[in-house]
């Protein structure tokens, strides 16, 4: 398997004498090419799972695995994108997407075709000279997939990718980046606030609790067009599964 | 942006204004400049005179370009103008390195920032310029005594900025880093460095124009080299059209040093978004 927690917790001490545990006794796996999401109310720890998995911080107890390997720091295994694009403002879009090939000893003109391919697989022809100033904000999010998926992870992580965006950018992007991760078979970890989003997108769904977050629903979503959500948005199932995440999340019961 | 040219189709990217205007405005402002210039220039020339203020305390524009001619025939004024220009930039480029240096250390060391930062700030508010006649007293009158009022003088600005931006990198930015395992001194080169650039240029062009200062505070003070030294020479003898010369060429070398950075910094920040006038 690609991805495996056993029993993770992770406290934040801050003040010696009431540390915070944002996650307690995680436990799941995800299976190659599998494409999992992780939804759950603000401050429930999902970003901390991310960074555990990155190998950005150490698990307090439990152990992380990524392909088999314990992560003990951060590792080639895995590529990360944010809700920030972190895109780098003083390089153009193909010298971003080339950053994270430069750690690793890939010559300069095996770096400059391994970051054009991924240019045109993120459909960004033509903006390779582009700084990013100069690109909306759907297409830097493209080019942070393409820099992202130009280390050539086994594992992609998102971490609300598509929440700074507006709605109809959202949709086109969470079609293209379905469709782009579909063709590459890449494992994905999506961490979101929109349950809608989260259906349209995945093959199974973790739903955590309040902080410290633990998981209280897995919901394996059976429905065809994974790699394409604009298609699978019109199914009348949808709106079933995201009434089921939405029982789960408790929020009718905050509503009153 | 002609009539024609829109009838014929010609797509205007969105944000650019039509040239004619733009120019327009431009021109009105260059022109107004000017006007005040001229107006300034002619109430220096008539209205001492007309006040019956003596030549000693306000000469006149003409009485000042008389002096100037005078100056640079029989005071060598090229050469103390070019003096003072080389330990002017001298002293900012080493200052500046120095600060830059010293900035970026700090930055990446929180405990010698912690314990640094009091005697930082207390040598950031002492007057630097106070130090010239000290520096006289332990090197003599020779150039070593400017040059280090002007390097001090220089240091701070640069310092603290490249401090300041030092501490407000983006964390993320650095874990990206780091995820992609740059090594320490990659994530300095990749995204330490470049994040603070703006504001390591921001802090050049302020040391830019403290340069001077230093310089002829330093000239003020001891020597016979300089435009600082024709300043004191010139208010030993009365002459008051000396003094105002020689702070002319002195704003005349901050002004080229600082339009230089600008235009570096321009040149080197070109991937800033330029906000819209
Ligand atoms: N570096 C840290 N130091 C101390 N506390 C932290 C740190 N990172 C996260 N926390 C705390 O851990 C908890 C979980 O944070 P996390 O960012 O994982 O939440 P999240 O589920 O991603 O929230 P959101 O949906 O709002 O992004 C929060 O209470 C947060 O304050
Ligand atoms: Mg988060």
């Amino acid at each position: 398997m690609a991805l495996e927690y056993r029993g993770v917790s992770k406290d934040f001490v801050t003040n010696p004498d009431n540390p915070l545990t944002a996650v307690r006794d995680i436990n799941f796996r995800v299976e190659e090419g599998e494409f999992v999401s992780i939804v759950g109310p603000s401050g429930c720890g999902k970003s901390t799972i991310l960074s555990m998995t990155a190998g950005l911080y150490q698990p307090t107890r439990g152990e992380v695995f990524v392909s088999d390997e314990r992560v003990v720091g951060p590792n080639a295994h895995v590529g990360f994108m944010l809700q920030k694009d972190l895109l780098l403002p003083w390089r153009s879009i193909v010298s971003n997407i080339e950053f994270g090939l430069e750690a690793r000893g890939v010559g300069k003109a095996a770096r400059r075709e391994r970051a054009m391919k991924e240019l045109r697989h993120c459909h960004l022809d033509g903006f390779e000279n582009h700084f990013p100033y100069q690109l909306s904000g759907g297409m830097r999010q493209r080019a942070a997939l393409a820099r992202t998926l130009a280390i050539d992870p086994e594992i992609i992580l998102l971490d609300e990718p598509f929440s700074a965006l507006d709605a109809q950018t959202k949709l086109l992007l969470q079609n293209s980046f379905g469709g782009t991760i579909a063709a590459a078979g890449k494992t994905t970890l999506l961490i979101t606030h929109d349950l809608a989003e989260a259906v349209l997108m995945s093959d199974r769904i973790l739903v955590l609790s309040e902080r410290p977050g633990t998981i209280v629903a897995e919901i394996r979503i059976d429905l065809p067009h994974r790699d394409q959500p604009l298609k699978r948005r019109v199914l009348p199932e949808v709106s079933r599964y995201a009434a089921e995440l939405f029982g789960h999340l408790k929020l009718e019961e905050k509503a009153l | 942006m002609t009539v024609a040219a829109q009838q014929a189709g010609t797509r205007v990217p969105a944000g650019v204004k039509p040239r004619r205007s733009f120019s327009l405005a431009r021109h009105g402002t260059l022109l107004a400049s000017l006007g005040i210039l001229a107006g300034f220039l002619l109430l220096w020339e008539f209205l001492p005179p007309a006040l019956d203020v003596p030549k000693f305390i306000i000469p006149t524009v003409s009485d000042c370009l008389v002096e100037l001619k005078r100056m640079w025939f029989q005071e060598r004024l090229f050469s103390h103008t070019m003096s003072t220009a080389f330990y002017t930039v001298l002293g900012f480029a080493i200052g500046s390195a120095l600060g830059a240096v010293m900035g970026y250390l700090l930055g990446m060391s929180a405990f010698w920032e912690k314990v640094l930062s009091p005697y930082i700030l207390a040598l950031q508010i002492a007057p630097k310029v106070a130090f010239a006649p000290l520096f006289i007293m332990w090197f003599g009158y020779n150039a070593m005594p400017k040059l280090l009022v002007t390097v001090l003088i220089v240091f701070f600005p640069v310092m603290v900025n490249v401090l300041q931006a030092m501490r407000t990198v983006d964390r993320d930015l650095v874990n990206l880093a780091r995820a992609y395992k740059l090594s320490r001194w990659g994530i300095f080169r990749k995204i330490e460095m470049p994040s603070t650039l703006p504001n390591l240029m921001a802090g050049l062009r302020i040391a830019s124009t403290l340069a001077v200062i230093g310089v002829t505070v330093g000239e003020l003070v001891g020597g016979n080299t300089g435009l600082g030294f024709l300043i004191s020479y010139g208010g030993g003898q009365a002459n008051a059209a000396m003094v105002f010369n020689a702070i002319l060429f002195l704003t005349l070398i901050g002004i080229v040093l600082y339009t230089v950075l600008a235009r570096v910094e321009e040149k080197i920040l070109h991937y800033l978004p330029k906000a819209e006038h």
